[in-house]
């Protein structure tokens, strides 16, 4: 048996929520003469908490699953709940820019240069600073924060203002529900970030560094202000040729979607409203403050010191014609699993969701990407490379990367309503037909999911869709109507028998829906009566749930252990009202 | 408790950290009270009806004060789709209280919130930011007997 160098505990959001700080405590506990360290994300968030014992020959062993009285079995590298990523999944995926997460310590900024930190910035100090921005646009890296913009030329029209002052952000406002490759990246490598806006500083002249980070991710602020600290203490703040070191400072954002738009962010920075603005002015031109201001998401400034590490050519080798590089996914939804997943643009969907997703092919009717401004993409163009502009050119979006995956059991109107029920909530209320459009849109759909809607509901979607995306004036708005519009387009079906049948064949839409004890399966243990908050499950000779008081919790499908009691179409289930 | 305010300062004095001086307020107070909106608005030099119309905009920022244990619960896309809405029924079934209350009691307070990032253990919800995932039926409730029994 190789002797162990020291033992690694994936110790990121995702992974203390799976109960990894019980099992890092129960191993420092019990390794007396190994170091035990918290490492950040390594993407397998399905089989959290995960460890990795490293060997002296140079050599780790990985366990999944990891509770804490694991922790001696571990020590004696037991053969039992050994983890390997499954080597299709491998072959798929390319980890440029993840390469060191969950590998070294987050916090640890010896460790990180140990492992080739820092030299990238090295490399492109050693440039002028338009040789750095050539080289950004000859790999062709484009925003990772969603619309795809060059990086390189939003960092010449910064670089070309002949100001002392010049502001550079990072967008690390993850707004999108489902998305979480930011928090990732933010929590397991924050020095690599931070690397690619000294980088990002130095080509664009920028003086003022700010990180907008929503306030849900405690942990990512907490790594990257340690980070930071640790940076201006070995003095990297101050770059070369300068008079001033840099000034970086950390802002947390208060709970607004709509400030992951640029103009809406600067307000908010500003202290003010986070409403958009028209543009031009750009932020370029007259950003926070009115000082020229570029904004990066926190993808895009992580690709900065590999793509130095590898050089522009190697990088423009990776993916498409149009998309370079890879791209990290937040695998989520009806998929075995879930996690992070970093993949060169043009792999497929089909790839993604069924060979890294682990998802059974039949199962799944589509997958939504972009968050709300995305939309659904049925199961039947997974062929697609992925990229952004085949991502568009469906009606979806390649957005921040989150990719939720929507089983068969899932009910596409009512996936619709959510989202706008989100849109229509963030909707700063500056533009009327963002403010009312998204609002009337979400009625509509509110009622074809209680059954009350109409073909005139659906002829109303996708009248105002488009117009709402003409009208409004930044990303959130222009974007609002497309998670209506990508189902419409593809499941059209399922709105016609909401509307016309009153249906929900899914079985989601609780208006349209009964329930029902299979009596056959019924075992009469009565855990069902006792559990129903409302009192609708009652006994006769057989139980049966009286669909006239029950709210449709499924606390009563939930807790049968004899899986008795399902969700059928209104009408089917008892009612003691009819 | 504060009754002054003089803490504000820490969050720096330019209209750029208004902001930050409410997150300090709210993280000392567990909500922004008027008197909090008044301090604010001399604090940093800008009118009541402008700390209140910050205020009002960004989510994060409660009115009222919140129960001793904050319940957010998920709604983002994975959880939604993984019944975050039976979630929410449930915890309203247990706690007799709806998105934005406070048990009479003072114990829990309800709270929908967007994302808590952790869509992999969808569907999850989190107690003062402790995240809880994977929910069922039998699991919700046993959490929140631990918390009732603390008080």
């Amino acid at each position: 048996m190789a002797a162990i160098k020291r033992i690694k505990v994936g110790t990121a959001s995702c992974g203390i929520a799976a109960g990894a700080g019980q099992v890092f405590d129960a191993l420092k506990n019990a390794a007396t003469d190994v170091p035990v360290i918290g490492v950040g994300c390594f993407g397998h968030c399905y089989a959290e908490p995960i460890v990795e014992v490293e060997c002296e020959d140079g050599t780790s062993v990985f366990y999944s699953k990891v509770k804490p009285e694991d922790a001696a079995g571990i020590l004696n590298l037991t053969e039992e709940g050994r983890f390997s990523i499954p080597a299709r999944r491998a072959e798929l995926e390319k980890t440029l820019v993840t390469r060191l997460a969950g590998k070294i310590n987050p916090i640890d900024m010896q460790e990180y240069i140990a492992n080739g930190g820092f030299e990238s910035m090295k490399k492109a100090f050693a440039m002028t600073p338009e040789q750095v921005v050539d080289e950004v646009k000859k790999a062709g890296l484009r925003g990772r924060g969603g619309a795809g913009f060059p990086t390189g030329m939003k960092w010449s029209f910064l670089a070309a203002k002949q100001v002392p002052e010049k502001v550079l952000i990072c967008n690390a406002d993850e707004g999108d529900p489902g998305a979480f490759m930011d928090r990732s990246m933010m929590e397991s490598v924050p020095f690599q970030m931070m690397e690619g806006m000294l980088i990002g500083a130095y080509a664009t002249g920028a003086t003022k560094l700010f990180i907008y980070c929503r306030a849900e991710y405690p942990l990512a602020i907490k790594h990257l202000s340690i980070a930071i600290d640790a940076m201006k203490e070995a003095n990297l703040h101050m770059l070369p040729g300068r008079e001033k070191p840099l000034e970086i400072i950390i802002k947390e954002g208060a709970g607004a979607f709509v400030c992951g738009e640029e103009t809406a962010m600067i307000h908010s920075l500003e202290g003010k409203r986070g409403t958009p603005r028209f543009r031009p002015p750009f932020p370029t031109d007259s950003g926070w403050n009115t000082l020229p201001t570029a904004i990066n998401n926190v993808e895009t400034f992580c690709n900065i010191a590999p793509l130095f590490s590898i050089g522009a050519d190697a990088f423009a080798a990776i993916g498409t014609e149009k998309g370079k590089g890879t791209k990290i996914f937040a695998l989520a939804g009806d998929v075995k699993n879930p996690g992070l997943t970093e993949v060169p643009m043009g792999t497929t969907l089909a790839e993604v969701v069924y060979e890294i997703g682990g998802a059974e092919p039949g199962t799944v009717k589509a997958v939504q990407t972009g968050g709300p401004s995305g939309g659904c993409i049925p199961a039947d163009k997974f062929d697609t490379k992925i990229d952004y502009d085949t991502l568009g050119a469906l009606g979806a979006i390649m957005g921040s990367g989150g990719l939720i995956v929507i089983g068969n059991n899932r009910c596409m109107v009512e996936t619709a309503r959510y989202f706008l029920s989100f849109t229509q909530r963030e909707s700063c209320g500056k533009c009327t037909f963002c403010r009312v459009g998204t609002t009337r849109m979400y009625e509509a759909l509110q009622r074809i999911t209680e059954g009350k809607g109409t073909e005139a509901d659906i002829a109303f979607l996708e009248d105002i869709g488009p117009k709402i995306k003409k009208g409004a004036l930044c990303g959130l708005g222009q974007t609002a109507p497309n998670p209506a519009l990508s189902t419409l387009r593809y499941f059209r079906n399922e709105y016609e028998e909401h509307v016309r049948d009153h249906v929900c064949s899914a079985h989601i839409c609780s208006a349209l829906t009964d329930i029902k004890v299979d009596t056959d399966k019924c075992v009469k243990c009565g855990l069902c009566m006792r559990t129903c908050p409302v009192g609708a499950i009652q006994k006769t000779d057989v139980f049966t749930v009286d669909n006239a008081k029950c709210s449709k919790c499924n606390s009563c499908i939930e807790i049968c252990p004899k899986k008795a009691i399902s969700r059928v179409n209104k009408g089917e289930g008892f009612n003691s009202s009819l | 408790m504060s009754e002054d305010f003089s803490y504000l300062p820490e969050a720096g004095s330019e209209k750029g950290d208004l902001i930050r001086g409410l997150q300090l307020v709210q993280s000392r107070e567990g909500y922004v009270s008027d008197d909090a909106i008044r301090a604010a608005a001399k604090h940093f030099g800008v009118p009541v009806a402008e700390v209140e119309g910050v205020l009002t905009f960004y989510a994060q920022f409660k009115r009222t004060k919140p129960g001793k244990n904050k319940i957010c619960i998920c709604d983002g896309t994975a959880c939604h789709i993984k019944g975050s809405t039976q979630v929410a029924s449930w915890l309203e079934a247990e706690l007799g209280i709806g998105d934005g209350q406070t048990t009479e009691d003072g114990i829990f307070s309800l709270e929908t919130v967007a994302c808590l990032g952790c869509c992999s253990l969808a569907p999850v919800m989190s107690i003062n930011g402790k995240v809880y995932g994977k929910l069922d039926r039998k699991g919700l409730t046993k959490i929140l007997n631990e918390y009732r029994k603390l008080g």
